[in-house]
């Protein structure tokens, strides 16, 4: 194997189209997993951490531009960030131990693939973006169309993001992310939601997306269930009806963390506490 | 393979290795520089036995190559403290006999040490979380807790 340190992300994007066996080194967390349990070995590593611009996350248009190789230390110690988006910040802080904090990115989770990436619904949630970069030039995409399967995105071979985009918020926005874990650290969501919500002044659900993780092959967006909540104070009969919303969204796998029946359920649990947090952080009064 | 040259700075001291592009940064602590303290427990980011700072920032060694720090600072259990004169929390984990086998030692040592630079005065809380990718199979954890808020008292100048 080689290990190569990208200059910029053009040289990445050429080192990625070489036909080479590579891969992208951001934080490694699950990239050194995979090789040490010999699950994937490629013959080049390329490491983007030392890219122009990687490391940063700098206010734009009103939202922030989150770099491909910013760590989860260094989001949440970026306090403008998590005042904004404390859902996405919150979601990427629950990624491992504070040893896996120091070098685990929201890009590498996304990318890694797991159908239960804490980051991935929060993102979804926020209707974040991603700036992908390769061999014929930049787009911007939703972080939602790259989502593929377990594993995988629809990134091309020779694609990479750059970074990540959170928008400006309206006035009144509020966004939270939880998981459901058996024990209170260290463990894989067994199910997972994302809320972002906007309200009017007198408190109204005006605008929500609700996204689901760890119930699908993917992440989920879930329209109906932010459709329940649009209009409402997020009384009883709304959350019921996101809560159902969320369950008819389920395609879950069953294993020993948790049944299709358990999955399912929890589901539209997270979804509705996530709303009441999100609902309280817009300024709203339950 | 074709073996990479690496100079860095380990607790202080410009170290220079050569390692093979997929050698994890625990395993040129251990094999290469004969700095053993950091342990491998799992390999794998789970145990935090291996644990240490990077530019300041707490990570397992075990999920970092040894070609990513060039140009970094290091620090490793073996720049805490010394044998005469150890760190306030490596004197509390003895009082305390907050170790059994004194395999997770060095990685809760070095954790606890980057908690209290950033935070001198963290509740019980703050500490279960901040350890909680340190795991120890032998002391179910209190004694070790209570001796990182012990050592924390002492070095804010309380109760010393
Ligand atoms: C002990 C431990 C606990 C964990 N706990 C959790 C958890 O609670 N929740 C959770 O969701 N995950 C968890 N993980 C998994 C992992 O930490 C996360 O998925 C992390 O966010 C991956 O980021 P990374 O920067 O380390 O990615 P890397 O390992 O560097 O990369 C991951 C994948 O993304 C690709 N990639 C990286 N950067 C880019 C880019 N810029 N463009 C395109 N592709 C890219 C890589 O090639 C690779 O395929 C845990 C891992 C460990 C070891
Ligand atoms: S050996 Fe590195 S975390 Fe266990
Ligand atoms: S003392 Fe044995 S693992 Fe902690």
């Amino acid at each position: 194997m080689r290990y190569v340190v990208a200059k910029d992300s053009r040289d990445a994007v050429a080192l990625l189209n070489t036909g080479e066996n590579a891969r992208l080194l951001a934080g490694g967390t699950d990239v050194l997993v995979q090789m040490k349990l010999g699950n994937k070995t490629p013959s080049l590593l390329i490491d983007i951490k030392s890219i122009n611009g990687f490391s940063d996350i700098f206010a734009e248009n009103g939202g922030f531009r989150i770099g491909a190789a910013v760590n989860g230390a260094e989001m949440g110690a970026h306090a403008a960030l998590k005042a904004m988006w404390p859902g996405v910040v919150e979601a990427v802080e629950l990624i491992g131990s504070t040893q896996v904090q120091g070098r685990a990115t929201m890009v590498g989770n996304l990318c890694n693939g797991s159908p239960a990436a804490d980051a991935v619904p929060a993102m979804l949630a926020a209707g974040a973006m991603a700036r992908v970069e390769g061999p014929s030039g930049t787009r911007d995409m939703l972080v939602a169309e790259l989502l593929k399967g377990p594993g995988q995105t629809k990134l091309g071979k020779a694609e990479l993001i750059s970074s990540i985009y959170l928008p400006a918020r309206p006035e009144h926005s509020g966004d939270a992310y939880l998981r459901f874990i058996p024990r209170t650290e260290m463990d894989i969501a067994v199910a997972s939601a994302g809320v972002n919500l906007v309200l009017d002044a007198s408190g109204t659900v005006a605008d929500a997306t609700v996204a689901l993780g760890a119930v699908a092959p993917t992440a989920v967006v879930v329209p109906d269930a932010a459709a329940a909540l649009l209009g409402s104070k997020l009384g009883a009969q709304a959350l019921e009806a996101c809560a159902a919303a969320c369950a008819a969204a389920c395609s879950p796998i069953d294993d020993r963390r948790g049944t299709v029946e358990f999955r399912t359920k929890i589901a539209g649990v997270m979804a509705t506490r996530a709303a009441n947090i999100a609902y309280t952080r817009a300024g709203g009064q339950l | 393979m074709s073996k990479i040259h690496v100079t860095t700075q380990v607790n202080g001291d410009a170290v220079e290795f050569l390692c093979e592009p997929d050698e994890t940064l625990l395993d040129v602590l251990r094999d290469r520089l004969n700095l053993t303290g950091a342990k491998e427990g799992c390999g794998t980011g789970d145990c935090g036995a291996c644990s240490v700072t990077l530019n300041g920032r707490l990570v397992a060694s075990c999920l970092v190559l040894g070609a990513e720090v060039a140009g970094s600072a290091i620090e490793t259990v073996e720049g805490v403290g010394t044998a005469d004169a150890l760190h306030p929390i490596q004197q509390h984990l003895l009082d305390h006999a907050a170790l059994q086998c004194g395999i997770c030692t060095p990685g809760i040592i070095v954790a606890a040490k980057a908690l209290l630079v950033q935070n001198p005065d963290p509740s019980e809380g703050e500490v279960r979380y901040w350890l909680a990718g340190n795991l120890c199979r032998c002391t179910g954890y209190d004694k070790i807790i209570r001796a990182v808020l012990s050592a924390a008292a002492e070095m804010r100048g309380e109760n010393a």
